[in-house]
């Protein structure tokens, strides 16, 4: 039954899929060339008027330009031309650099605030004022103290994942169940071995959680932190492109970014599966 | 050392709040003695234990092993769990190793698995040793927290309603192992029962405490039947229906109504009665080694 239920699925989705690229196609014909325009005019209006053909790329065109990406993705003709790879690589090595720096502050610092009711309520109050402000508003504070733009980027991944990194654990490491600290207690396990052997086992599935949320959030906003600082990443490409007015680039970074952000969540839900443990 | 009980209470109380769940506690514990605790629910019987156990400081008293008080949790006193508390990201044999090792950190991993091993063996799970704990039965997972706490050779073994969650069945083969397991090793064992054939299966000594608030111990009930009892003729011996008619008794009625104002009760030298030997008028107070270690304390 799961089997043709998950076969029956995929056909469904499959349907869907190829309705949706019917249409796009039909949508993108386009109509008839446009007869007896004035020339001047007829240039001014580029292909869209005399041919008929629409501004907005087709399907075909899309994924033609898509297989170029993929076979080009890692060539270099300078500043404001290069492979969709290189780009990407870009954007992972910053979302990567400010998910590690929030993971090496959050675990210690939501451990702390877990273990410690005193700590919890002393900063509870700056993380309810600090938790709703957008990371791109540190994006000017970040560049006027930093006084770098990719080092700017980092910091604004990193205090984006911060937040969802830290509440998990602390929530995690405070919803330990009492009667595995008892037992550490019994055994008179000194606080190291309790913290690496007892805590974060237990608590493990709501940190990686945390870390699992906060990947998502951290590809959402490199995106729009690369529109600002320019220079490479994939937000500058989709930004270029536009002013390029190429379409069918900015489609393409578009489906690349979706799929990317679908991997980066599937690792981390495979490690959330990984540390979960049935009761 | 000589001179002091094993375990000594004195004077045990607990306050939540204003009023004290039990206060005026005295009772002692001899090496190798089992003794099982029975009272009704709420009369602070975990709060008793965990106090022994060092996880939680009574308000008022104190308790002593071997003449020194007891303050904070210690590898000489093991701890079963009611909920077995077995973690369940370790297999069986981690569970056990991990005490194992906080018993006995400077040992080799060889020698640590072997003696881990050991006592898996002993409660009978030798075949389940590299098993997560959710693949087990509640009957097994329970024999898995009986052998972590044997593991690390306690001096004591702390023991709350230990089988209260499984059926009467597994309960049974249970209670026989750990029977025979505490009496081949000579454990002191202090353990909480709802279950009066239970203590009279397992205790020397069944301390009786009245319902809480203000629970205090009635009587102790020493337990005349011979030391190599067994579960299935246990109900054949003469004395196992006096004393279990006595306990019943003092649950369904006595338990209550107890009458503190009476001339004779002393808390500090709770009543030793045998209902065993003669029905519920034997007393042997007088004569009682028991009554012997107050006075001198
Ligand atoms: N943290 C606490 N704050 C206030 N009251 C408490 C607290 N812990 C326990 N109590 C009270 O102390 C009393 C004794 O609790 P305890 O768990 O020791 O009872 P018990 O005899 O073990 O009961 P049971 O047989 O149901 O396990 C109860 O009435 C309970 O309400
Ligand atoms: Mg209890």
């Amino acid at each position: 039954m799961i089997s043709s239920l998950r076969l029956r699925a995929a056909i469904v989705s499959v349907a869907l899929l190829a309705g949706f690229l019917l249409l796009w196609h039909l949508g993108t014909q386009g109509t008839a060339p446009t007869a007896n325009l004035d020339p001047e005019y007829a240039r001014l209006m580029g292909a869209t008027a005399v041919e008929g053909k629409s501004a907005f790329p087709g399907p075909a065109e899309v994924l033609g330009k898509f297989w170029w990406h993929l076979s080009h993705a890692f060539y270099d003709n300078g500043p404001n031309d290069k492979g969709l790879g290189i780009q990407l690589i870009f954007s992972l090595a910053r979302v990567l650099g400010g998910f590690g720096l929030a993971v090496a502050v959050a675990l210690p610092l939501g451990f702390l605030i877990g273990m410690s009711p005193l700590m919890h309520r002393a900063l509870d109050p700056f993380f309810q004022v600090l938790k709703p402000i957008s990371p791109l508003a540190w994006m000017p504070l970040a560049l006027y103290t930093i006084k770098d733009s990719a080092t700017s980027a980092i910091f604004v991944i990193f205090i984006c994942s911060l937040w969802p990194m830290l509440l998990n654990t602390a929530f995690g490491v405070a919803a330990v169940r009492k009667e595995w600290l008892n037992v550490a207690r019994t055994l008179e396990v000194g606080p190291f071995r309790k913290a690496f052997r007892v805590i974060l086992p237990a608590a493990a599935p709501t940190i990686l959680t945390g870390m699992r949320i906060s990947i998502g959030i951290a590809w959402l906003v490199i995106v729009a932190a690369e529109m600002l600082v320019g220079g490479t990443g994939i937000g500058y490409f989709v930004w270029n492109e536009w002013n390029n007015l190429s379409i069918t680039n900015v489609i393409n970074a578009i489906l690349v970014i979706g799929l990317v952000g679908m991997v980066l969540d599937l690792i981390l839900a495979r490690l959330v599966k990984l540390v979960t443990y049935p009761e | 050392m000589t001179g002091h009980p094993f375990i000594s209470i004195e004077d045990l109380a607990k306050v939540y709040g204003d009023t004290p769940v039990f206060e005026h506690l005295h009772f002692a514990i001899d090496k190798g003695e089992f003794v099982c605790l029975i009272g009704h629910s709420g009369c602070g019987k975990t709060t008793i234990l965990n106090a022994l156990a060092g996880l939680e400081e009574a308000s008022e008293g104190a308790i002593l092993m071997g003449g020194r008080e007891i303050s904070g949790p210690s590898l000489d006193r093991a701890v079963i769990f009611q909920s077995h508390a077995l973690m369940p990201w370790m297999t069986v044999l981690d569970n056990v190793g991990f005490a194992v090792k906080s018993r006995w950190p400077d040992w080799s991993g060889a020698k640590r698995r072997a003696h881990a091993l050991k006592f898996i063996d002993l409660v009978g799970l030798a075949g389940a040793a590299d098993k997560k704990p959710a693949q087990l039965s509640g009957g097994m997972r329970q024999r898995v927290g009986i052998a972590r706490a044997l593991s690390i050779e306690p001096k004591m073994l702390l023991m709350d309603e230990p089988f209260s969650a499984l059926d009467a069945l597994t309960r049974g083969t249970l209670q026989d192992e750990v029977l025979r397991i505490c009496h081949e090793t000579e454990q002191t064992v202090f353990m909480i029962t709802h279950d009066v054939d239970e203590a009279i299966l397992l205790a020397d000594k069944i301390i009786l405490m009245t319902n809480g608030p203000h629970a205090v111990i009635a009587e102790i009930v020493v337990n005349t039947m011979p030391r190599n009892r067994s579960r299935t003729d246990l109900h054949r011996h003469p004395h196992y229906y006096r004393i279990r008619n006595h306990l019943i008794e003092f649950l369904v009625d006595r338990s209550k109504q107890f009458d503190r104002a009476n001339a004779d009760f002393d808390p500090r030298h709770p009543r030793l009665t045998t209902p065993g030997l003669d029905g519920p008028e034997s007393d042997v107070t007088a004569s009682s080694p028991l009554r012997n270690n107050h006075g001198a304390a």
